[in-house]
C-alpha cells in the first residue's frame, strides 16, 4: 500500500476532463434517436434474419483516435496508464449512452494482460487500437478463473488449443482473444487473433441489442510461444478481477441513470387524471428509491476503483464485489420501474426503454449478479461454510 | 488520512480535536446509557451527558463556527470537522440536540442581538436544554395545521394549546414553539417563540410511554401561558419561515451532531450474533439466506459511507443536494433494517426483552428495532422525505 486512498477517490482534473469530453462526444455522436436507428430500427434483422447487432464502426475509429480503448495500457507499454477511477468515469458515460462497441471487452482484456509479464507487445498493440476480448468461460457460465472449456497441449514449442469458450463478449468486434486454457495442472493465458486458423465464432442469439456475444470453438489452434503470455492465467484473472467487475458495474450505473432520468421525464410529461403521473406517490416514491439505489452503487463504484488504484488487493476485490452487487440490483430495479411506469408504450419495441433494459439485464448477469457477489463476499466477511 | 482540501485553520483544528478526544475519553459510568438522545430517561443520565457536552464545549468542539460574542469559538468550516472527529472517536452524543441544531441556527438567522446573547452561550455549554414544540395531535406531517393559539395582550402573548411527541421537554428549560397568531392564513398566520417551560406557569408536561415501554417524549399543555413579546423570534406571521430554517438544520444534524450511536460496528455485531445463534441445526452464520441478508446490510452500510465521501467531490455530483438530502433516509432505514435482521437472526431468543437475563445483548435487538421507528418518523417522516427528494431533486410535481 502506497498511501491511504484519497478522500476524493483520486478523481482529479484529468479524470473530470476525460469524463466531460466523453459525455459531450457521446451526446453529439450517439443521441438516443441515433442509437435507436442504429440498433433497433430494423426489428427483422435481429429477430427474423438473426443478423449480428449493429454498431457504428466509423464512430469506433474516432473513439480509438481519442485513445479510450488503450486507456488501461500502462505507460511502459506505450499507453496512458489511466487510473481506474478515470476509466469508470468514462465507462459510466458509455453505459449512459448504451454505446455498442468493444470498449468494455477491450478494457477487461487489457486488465488481464496487464497482470502478466509477457504481454507488453500485445498491450502496445491495444494502445494502438487493437480490440480484444476475454475467452475464459465454460458452458455453465462459470465466472471462476479456474474453470474454463479450452485446453492446450504442447507441440514443438507451440501450444495447440482445443475446446470451446462460451459467453465471449463482443467477440465479433474483437481482433484478438485473450484465452485462458487448461494446460497440464496450470492454466495458460494465450493471445490469439480471432482470424486464426481453427477458430470458429458462433453468434449467441442474445436479447441485448448493444453488443454481440459468441461461443467460440477452438480446433487445433496453434499459438506461438511468444503469444503464450502467462502460465498462471488464474493468478492474472484473479488480480484483474476487481477491475473487470467495477468496469461492468460502471456501465450498469450509467445505464441506470439514463433509465432514471428518462422515466422521471416521462412522469413529468405524461398526464392521467388531469395530472402528471409523477404527482402520484406510487410513481414518485419508487423513482426516488431507484435514485437512492443508483447513488449507492455509484459511490461504491468510485470507492472500488479508488481502492484498486491506491488500496490493497483483498480490499479491492471486496469493494468491487460490493459495487457489482449494488449496481446489478440498482440496474434491475430501475429497469423494472422504467418499463412499468411507461405503461403500454413501455412494453413496445418503439419505446427506447427496452434498449437500456436489455443492456442492463445482460450486465447484471455478466461476471456474477448481486446474489453471486454476495455469496462470494460472505466467504471473506463471515467465513467459509 | 490525507485531506487536501482543508484550510490551514481546519487542519490545525482537526489535529487539536483529535488529540483532545484521544486524551479525554468519556468518563466511565455505571449508568445504563441510552442508544440515542431520544431515549434519555433519567436525570442521572442527563447530568452525565450535560457534563460531557460542557467538556466538549470547553475543548472547542461545540460552537466551533459560532462567533465569540455568542459564546462560540469563532472558527470557520470547523464544526463539521468536530462532528466527524467525535463520531470517529465513538464519543457520546451531545445532549442538547434541539438547542444546538435547531434553536441556535434559528436564533442566529432570525433573532435580535439580545436574543443571541441571552440564549446561544448557555445552549452551547449544555447549561440550558431546549425542546421543540412543533407537533400537535392534528399537526404532524402537515405541520402548518397548528391549532395552538397565541393571542396578543399588550407586550405579552397568551398561549393555549396542546403539543405532542415533545422530546426532552421533561429536562428542558425552554421550548422553540410555533403557534398560530392568526386564523386567516394557514402559513402566514404562524409565529415563533422562545418559550420558557421549566417551572413556567400555565405549562404542564406529561410523559408519554413509547412502544418500547420506556419513557421518552411528552405531551405539553398550555393553559393561559404568558410569554413576553421579547421572546418572539422574527416578525408576527413569520413563524413558518423560521420553522423552515429549523427543519433544514434538523435533518442534517441527524448524522454527526455528536458521537457514535453505538461504538460497535453494526455489521460486526450482526456477524457475531449470527455466529452465536443456531438456525435449523447449524450456526446462522452458515445459513446462506442469513449470510446474504447480512452482506446486503454490509453493502448498504458501506454505501452510506461512500455516499458521504462522494458528496464532498463536486465533480461526482450532478446536483449539489442530491446525495446530501438522501443521507437521513438511508441512515435511518439502514439502522432499522440492521436491527430487524438482528431480531430475525436471534430467532426464538429475540422474544426475550431487556429485563430477561437470557436475552442476547440485554434485549438490544428488539429494543433497537422498535426504537428505530423514532428515526424514520420524527423530523419529517421518510415518506415526506421521499416527497421532498422526488420534488426538489427529481423535479416531479408536488404531492400536496
Ligand atoms: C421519537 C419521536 C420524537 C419526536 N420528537 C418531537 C419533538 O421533539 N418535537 C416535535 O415537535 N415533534 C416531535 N416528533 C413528532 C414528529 O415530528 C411527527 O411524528 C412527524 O412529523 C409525523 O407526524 P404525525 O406523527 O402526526 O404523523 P402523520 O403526519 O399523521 O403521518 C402518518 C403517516 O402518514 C404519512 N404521511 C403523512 N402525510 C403524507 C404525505 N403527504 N405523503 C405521504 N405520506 C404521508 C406519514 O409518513 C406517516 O407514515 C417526534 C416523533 C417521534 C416518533
Amino acid at each position: 500500500m502506497i498511501d491511504s486512498p484519497p478522500r476524493d477517490f483520486g478523481f482529479g482534473p484529468d479524470e473530470e476532463m476525460l469524463r466531460d469530453l466523453a459525455r459531450k462526444f457521446l451526446d453529439e455522436s450517439l443521441p438516443v434517436e441515433k442509437l435507436r436507428v442504429l440498433v433497433a430500427e430494423d426489428h427483422d434483422s435481429v429477430y427474423e434474419r438473426h443478423e449480428l447487432p449493429r454498431w457504428d464502426e466509423a464512430m469506433w475509429k474516432k473513439i480509438v483516435e481519442l485513445g479510450w480503448s488503450g486507456l488501461a495500457v500502462p505507460e511502459e507499454a506505450g499507453g496512458v496508464g489511466f487510473k481506474r477511477v478515470g476509466i469508470v468515469g468514462l465507462v459510466e458515460e458509455a453505459g449512459r449512452h448504451a454505446l455498442p462497441s468493444p470498449l468494455v471487452a477491450t478494457l477487461n482484456a487489457t486488465y488481464v494482460l496487464d497482470e502478466t509479464e509477457g504481454a507488453s507487445d500485445w498491450l502496445a498493440r491495444v494502445a494502438q487500437g487493437t480490440t480484444a476480448s476475454l475467452a475464459m468461460t465454460n458452458a455453465e457460465g462459470s465466472w471462476e478463473p479456474s474453470e474454463g472449456g479450452v485446453s492446450a497441449r504442447e507441440e514443438g514449442g507451440d501450444l495447440v488449443l482445443d475446446g470451446t469458450a462460451y459467453f465471449v463478449q463482443d467477440a465479433f468486434k474483437a481482433e484478438v482473444l485473450v484465452v485462458a486454457a487448461h494446460c497440464g495442472g496450470d492454466r495458460a493465458l494465450c493471445v490469439v487473433p480471432t482470424s486464426s486458423a481453427g477458430i470458429t465464432l458462433v453468434p449467441d442469439r442474445i436479447h441485448d441489442l448493444t453488443r454481440d456475444q459468441a461461443t467460440i470453438r477452438f480446433e487445433g489452434v496453434r499459438v506461438a510461444k511468444e503469444n503464450v503470455v502467462s502460465r498462471d492465467a488464474v493468478g492474472a484473472l484473479e488480480r484483474a478481477w476487481p477491475s473487470v467487475l467495477v468496469t461492468v458495474a460502471a456501465d450498469l450505473v450509467g445505464c441506470a441513470e439514463w433509465q432514471l432520468q428518462t422515466t422521471v421525464q416521462y412522469a413529468k410529461d405524461r398526464k392521467q387524471f388531469d395530472r402528471p403521473i409523477g404527482f402520484f406517490q406510487a410513481v414518485k416514491h419508487p423513482l426516488v428509491n431507484a435514485m437512492l439505489d443508483i447513488d449507492r452503487a455509484r459511490s461504491l463504484v468510485y470507492n472500488a476503483a479508488c481502492t484498486i488504484d491506491y488500496g490493497d488487493r483483498d480490499e479491492a476485490l471486496k469493494a468491487a464485489r460490493m459495487a457489482k452487487s449494488a449496481a446489478s440490483d440498482a440496474g434491475a430495479f430501475i429497469s423494472d420501474r422504467s418499463v412499468q411506469l411507461h405503461g403500454g408504450i413501455g412494453f413496445t419495441w418503439e419505446c427506447d426503454v427496452h434498449i437500456f433494459f436489455k443492456r442492463s439485464m445482460h450486465n447484471q448477469a455478466l461476471y456474477g449478479d448481486g446474489i453471486y457477489q454476495r455469496s462470494k463476499l460472505a466467504e471473506t466477511m463471515i467465513g467459509e461454510i | 488520512m490525507s485531506s487536501p482540501n482543508l484550510t490551514a485553520e481546519q487542519i490545525a483544528f482537526q489535529e487539536r480535536a483529535r488529540a483532545w478526544l484521544e486524551a479525554n475519553p468519556a468518563p466511565e459510568t455505571d449508568l445504563e446509557l441510552p442508544l440515542s438522545p431520544l431515549e434519555l430517561a433519567t436525570r442521572e443520565q442527563v447530568e452525565y451527558y450535560r457534563d460531557w457536552q460542557r467538556r466538549c464545549y470547553e475543548a472547542g468542539l461545540v460552537g466551533a463556527d459560532i462567533s465569540e460574542s455568542y459564546g462560540g469559538h469563532g472558527h470557520s468550516g470547523c464544526q463539521s470537522i468536530a462532528n466527524r472527529e467525535m463520531s470517529r472517536a465513538g464519543a457520546p452524543f451531545l445532549l442538547n440536540t434541539v438547542g444546538l441544531s435547531m434553536m441556535i441556527p434559528a436564533v442566529l438567522a432570525h433573532g435580535t442581538e439580545e436574543q443571541k446573547r441571552r440564549f446561544v452561550p448557555k445552549a452551547l455549554s449544555g447549561e440550558e436544554i431546549w425542546c421543540q414544540g412543533f407537533s400537535e395531535p392534528g399537526a404532524g406531517s402537515d405541520m402548518a395545521n397548528q391549532q395552538t393559539m397565541a393571542v396578543r395582550r399588550d407586550d405579552e402573548w397568551v398561549v393555549n394549546g396542546h403539543k405532542v411527541w415533545t422530546s426532552f421537554a421533561q429536562f428542558a428549560k425552554h421550548m422553540i414553539l410555533i403557534a398560530r397568531t392568526s386564523r386567516e392564513h394557514k402559513y402566514d398566520g404562524l409565529s415563533f417563540f422562545l418559550c420558557p417551560v421549566e417551572g413556567h406557569p400555565g405549562v404542564t408536561i406529561k410523559p408519554l410511554v413509547k412502544m418500547t415501554g420506556e419513557l421518552g417524549f411528552n405531551e405539553v399543555f398550555f393553559e393561559d401561558c404568558v410569554i413576553d413579546d421579547s421572546l418572539r423570534l422574527d416578525d408576527v406571521g413569520k413563524g413558518w419561515t423560521v420553522a423552515m430554517t429549523v427543519l433544514t438544520h434538523e435533518r442534517g444534524a441527524a448524522e454527526g451532531a455528536g458521537g457514535g450511536i453505538s461504538s460497535v460496528h453494526p455489521i460486526e455485531r450482526l456477524i457475531a450474533l449470527a455466529r452465536s445463534s443456531m438456525r435449523n441445526g447449524r450456526r446462522a452464520s452458515d445459513d446462506p439466506v442469513t449470510r446474504d441478508a447480512i452482506v446486503q446490510q454490509a453493502i448498504a452500510h458501506e454505501g452510506l459511507r461512500q455516499n458521504a465521501r462522494r458528496a464532498r467531490v463536486p465533480a461526482l455530483n450532478d446536483h449539489p443536494m442530491r446525495l446530501r438530502m438522501q443521507q437521513g433516509v438511508l441512515a435511518t432505514e439502514l439502522e432499522q433494517s440492521c436491527a430487524r435482521l438482528g431480531v430475525d437472526i436471534a430467532g426464538a431468543r429475540s422474544t426475550l426483552y431487556k429485563h430477561d437475563a437470557a436475552a442476547p445483548e440485554n434485549g438490544y435487538w428488539p429494543l433497537a428495532y422498535m426504537n428505530s421507528y423514532g428515526f424514520t418518523i420524527s423530523g419529517g417522516s421518510n415518506e415526506i422525505q421521499r416527497n421532498i427528494l422526488g420534488e426538489r431533486i427529481l423535479g416531479m410535481p408536488k404531492s400536496k
